[in-house]
């Protein structure tokens, strides 16, 4: 069995938006993710975000790989389709899937695992199609559902009881992102919920790829470990991490002030250890690449997780753009126009030797 | 000496990537346009230039087109092969070769034809010098052509078509034929027995290649995506596809009513064919069994999460990279039971041209019915040679689109519905396409467990369910499945059950065995798995069925085995595994083996048995027998 909590709620939906929607009509299944998972944040924010951005449910399709946030597209938007696909072949999927629907937006949930480690390709390459999606990375540096390995984006020197200590040094999902061509790129973390909205918002606006990687400390699997960007080194680790399966119910980690433009903020997770946030400057012009990549080269070297909107490009078609498609959606067309006629087959014929 | 007339074959030794394809293939345009039947067989390496290639030709008026393993004419170019070619003429066959190579001719059972090609090209000034290695192949055209009476008018018409009616090319390359031609005229004496005479037997026929013939069939289809990724020997399916598309669903507004995607990887290009199927796309990608084997991930999902999808597997000789530009049919267990898990494929098996046509149409009705990935397993052979074929046939029904529920749908059911419920009995379920606008039309697709409302559940009895459901939609499919193609005679002493390219060779075994062996045959060519009835009552009617396949296990044989247990005495294996197109004689000889082995086991438990029958021990022995019944019977 597995446990199952409910999301928390976000006050009664006693209004609609201008869709004519309640809140509700883009609530998910319950959570069966770990109580306390940033995970949920996301979700909680995305309902919200396609809420108040008043976007029909039916318009959007979501998609997901294999690992604890790509169970998440069941956790929101029940009336929208979703395909929870392969481990670190979602990018495939949904490339595919929104060529039926040019007019239809993508959005997808992956995870460090997913993206980072066995997805790599597939990331790089939906980014330099400007595939017309929101791609989530739920971060958390670590395995969950298969109980606590490192992934590419954990730091070097992280100490997990089992796998020892990493000794690589971790991907910049943002850079990765922006040397690839990606269009919109963004961090945040989820304990600023706010952040995320905004930012989910603003990609809900963008044409074209947009990347989200939000930082989720893993409630679960950093408990007996130095964690991301940690200092709590010298900390005793109590009980190993294969044999967790009682999970203490925690509260989800949340800012407690927002963050001012430009400040450098530590945030402590679950263990004790730290992430240190830094936001963008103010007057900072996330068009240009170049300064792009210069202050994500910065952050990385002094273990900053830059939040906010990092780069933008919105003038670039999408990939379905390129494509010069009929405006009816492909997957309504029907046997008149999809069949040649009839006097075809002589024409074909007469073409063969 | 005796004339042999249109009965005979042809090999060319070059070097790859030295132009000789277009020379090859006029060769075999003209032939095919004086009315004979003929079929071409590249032998290429993998490689772009400099490694040793042949093309064979085949050239017989009853029809016997496949592959021949003598050679009796060769034309050698390549000083490389140059010994091998010359050992490998037949006694009493004919030999060209460019004197240009300076090698000792020590046969004096064949015709020789030295040609002093590059001498005859420089002469031409007006040819660029970096043509004369092109331009100099039609050389051997012009010498082969007077030599063999191919008609020079239907040479012209092969370069013609080749070039695409471009007037420089085409005279360039014909003024060369002319030169080799009055080359041997003024030369050579004829001393070999070949010739050709005109026809009448390929006017009703089309010469083309099995991966065009795919492309265009699937454009009758109605494809409306496909993702691909370069693989040596399906690549020119994907590109045909991309070639004809414009032609063929031209609209007067210019727009694209199809998308065509190079993906990074096979993974990817049948992950985005899945993508689009399960929008409602007719999707399909292509490849070979390298990457085949990254879209098994992809197509173990496919199956459980029941997304309708085509995948046209061109057959190379494997394992792992293999002999990448050698045919073979060993993909045919693997793709059958692809994936992790318990999974069961649909699979069809063109055997000729109009077949790669026929099921490039077909396979999206049948996909979108089932729900299902539908493998095509071609093979190089018939994907990448000329073959003559009868002319590509219009659809004979419409598209069938399968159980989908748009709004309207769903309205009168009043959004009851489940996406794997089983409410037709038949395993098939209803689907519903994303853009439905329906509030009930959503359900999540996952390669998890799930009930029939696509519900996540690791309830077993669940699970069960809905495995039993699937296996009973692969009992269904057999509704769908295009019939095998059946060849009785009078009283057959055997039967053949084979599939896919090495019909011809088959037919021509067929042939031999009758008149040579006096060994009479029906032949079953299968058309797709799984088997239908035909199959069965053919299994039933013989007592000995030899299954012919190009790959080393005997793959058809295991899964016969498998199926039809109950005679599984009945089935020998006759499995071949050289990478090079089917030949009758490996046909012939195989089966010959298979039956003479059977006989002479036949005769032997026969005579035990008279042996026996004098011997009254054996009766004693059998009387005990049945003294242990009774006794235990008593207990």
């Amino acid at each position: 069995m597995v446990t199952e909590t409910t999301l928390p709620m976000a006050g009664a939906p006693s209004n609609v938006n201008r869709a004519g929607l309640a809140k509700n009509d883009y609530r998910g299944n319950p959570t069966t993710l770990c109580q306390g998972c940033g995970h949920n944040s996301i979700s909680n924010q995305i309902i919200s975000a396609l809420y108040e951005m008043d976007i029909v449910p039916e318009d959007v399709l979501k998609f997901s790989g294999i690992g604890c946030s790509s169970k998440s597209p069941t956790y929101f938007l029940n009336r929208t389709f979703g395909f929870n696909s392969l481990h670190g072949r979602m990018p495939s999927i949904a490339t595919g899937a929104l060529f039926a629907n040019a007019g239809m937006r993508g959005i997808a949930v992956s995870g460090d695992g997913d993206t980072a480690s066995i997805g790599m390709g597939q990331f790089k390459h939906v980014m330099r199609r400007n595939v017309n999606m929101i791609y989530i990375i739920e971060n958390n540096g670590v395995y969950g559902l298969t109980k606590g390995q490192f992934s590419a984006t954990a730091e070097k020197g992280l100490q997990l009881k089992k796998q020892g200590e990493n000794p690589y040094m971790p991907v910049d999902i943002c850079m990765e992102a922006i040397i690839s061509n990606a269009t919109f790129v963004a961090r945040s973390f989820a304990g600023n919920p706010k952040q995320v909205k905004e930012l989910l918002k603003a990609a809900l606006s963008h044409h074209g790829i947009a990347v989200l990687d939000i930082i989720s400390p893993c409630v679960t699997f950093n408990d007996q470990a130095t964690a991301y960007h940690s200092y709590a080194w010298g900390k005793e680790h109590e009980q190993p991490l294969h044999e967790i399966s009682y999970v203490p119910p925690r509260n989800e980690i949340m800012l407690e002030r927002e963050m001012e433009a430009g400040e450098i903020r530590e945030v402590a997770l679950h263990d004790g250890s730290h992430v240190i946030l830094k936001n963008l400057e103010k007057g900072y012009d996330p068009t240009n690449k170049e300064e792009a990549l210069r202050v994500s080269n910065i952050s990385a070297q002094n273990n900053w997780l830059l939040t906010g909107l990092i780069y933008v490009n919105p003038e670039k078609p999408t990939l379905t753009d390129t494509y010069n498609l009929v405006d009816t959606p492909l997957s309504r067309l029907t046997e008149s126009d999809l069949r040649p006629d009839k006097a075809m087959i002589e024409k074909v014929n007469a073409l063969m030797f | 000496m005796n004339k042999k007339v249109n009965d005979f074959s042809i090999t060319v030794g070059t070097k790859n990537g030295s132009g000789s394809s277009t020379a090859n293939n006029t060769i075999l345009r003209a032939i095919f346009k004086m009315g004979i039947p003929v079929s071409g067989k590249n032998l290429f390496p993998s490689n772009i230039q400099g490694l040793p290639t042949w093309y064979t030709i085949r050239v017989n008026k009853d029809g016997f087109i496949a592959r021949q393993e003598s050679n009796d004419i060769v034309i050698a170019i390549n000083p490389d092969s140059f010994a091998k070619d010359l050992a490998s003429v037949s006694a009493g066959g004919a030999f060209f070769y460019a004197d240009d190579i300076k090698f000792g001719i020590n046969r004096t059972d064949i015709a020789i034809y030295p040609l002093p090609i590059k001498s005859l090209v420089r002469a031409d000034t007006s040819i660029p010098s970096d043509f004369r290695d092109l331009v100099g192949n039609m050389i051997y055209v012009g010498a082969l052509a007077y030599m063999i009476n191919m008609d020079l008018e239907t040479i012209h018409t092969a370069l013609s078509f080749h070039f695409k009616g471009k007037q420089k090319p085409i005279d360039m390359n014909f003024n060369m034929v002319k030169v080799g031609a009055d080359y041997a005229k003024n030369n050579f004496e004829k001393k070999d027995p070949f010739y050709l005479e005109p026809m009448d037997a390929t006017k009703d026929l089309i010469m083309t290649d099995g991966n065009t013939a795919a492309a265009i069939g699937s454009i009758f289809g109605g494809i409306q995506f496909a993702a691909w990724y370069p693989i040596t020997p399906a690549s020119s399916l994907a590109e045909a596809v991309i070639d004809y598309l414009p032609m063929l669903r031209k609209r007067e507004d210019g727009k694209k009513t199809y998308a065509v995607i190079q993906a990074e990887d096979e993974l990817a290009a049948l992950g985005m064919a899945i993508g689009a199927g399960w929008s409602g796309l007719r999707a399909m990608t292509s490849s070979s069994g390298p990457g085949i084997s990254l879209m098994t991930e992809f197509a173990g999902l496919a199956y459980y999460s029941e997304v309708p999808v085509v995948i046209w597997d061109i057959q190379r000789i494997g394992p792992s990279t293999g002999l990448p530009t050698r045919t073979s049919q060993a993909d045919l267990t693997f793709v059958y039971s692809i994936g992790h898990g318990d999974t069961q494929s649909i699979i069809l098996l063109p055997g000729t041209l109009d077949e790669c046509f026929e099921f490039g149409w077909k396979s999206f009705d049948i996909a979108e019915r089932l729900q299902t990935p539908i493998f095509v397993l071609s093979d190089l052979d018939i994907g990448m040679n000329q073959w003559m074929s009868k002319p590509f046939q219009y659809p004979d029904v419409p598209m069938d689109r399968g159980k989908v529920l748009w709004e309207k749908d769903l309205e009168e059911l009043k959004g009851n519905w489940g996406r794997y419920l089983d409410k037709d009995g038949d395993g098939i379920p209803y689907r519903t396409i994303p853009g439905n606008k329906h509030p009930t039309s959503a359900y999540f697709t996952r390669g998890t467990g799930h009930d029939e409302y696509a519900k996540y559940t690791e309830d077993s009895d669940v699970y069960i369910r809905n495995m039993e459901r699937l296996k009973k939609k692969f009992e269904s499919a057999k509704n769908f499945m295009p019939k095998p193609v059946l060849r009785e005679v009078k009283g057959a002493d055997i039967g053949i059950l084979a599939f896919g390219s090495t019909e011809n060779a088959i037919l021509e075994a067929q042939h031999l065995l009758d008149k040579e062996n006096g060994i009479k045959s029906d032949f079953l060519r299968l058309r797709a798995i799984p088997f239908t009835d035909e199959v069965t009552s053919f299994i039933e009617k013989h007592n000995q069925i030899m299954v012919v396949e190009q790959n080393r296990d005997g793959q058809l044989y295991k899964i016969l085995l498998a199926e039809y247990p109950q005679f599984a005495m009945k089935f020998k294996s006759v499995a071949y595994h050289d990478g090079l197109p089917a030949s009758a004689t490996w046909v012939r000889d195989g089966i010959l083996e298979k039956y003479q082995k059977a006989e002479s086991e036949k005769q032997k438990a026969e005579a035990k048995k008279n042996v026996n029958g004098a011997n009254p021990s054996v009766k004693s022995s059998k009387e005990a027998v049945t003294k242990k019944k009774s006794t235990a019977k008593k207990k």
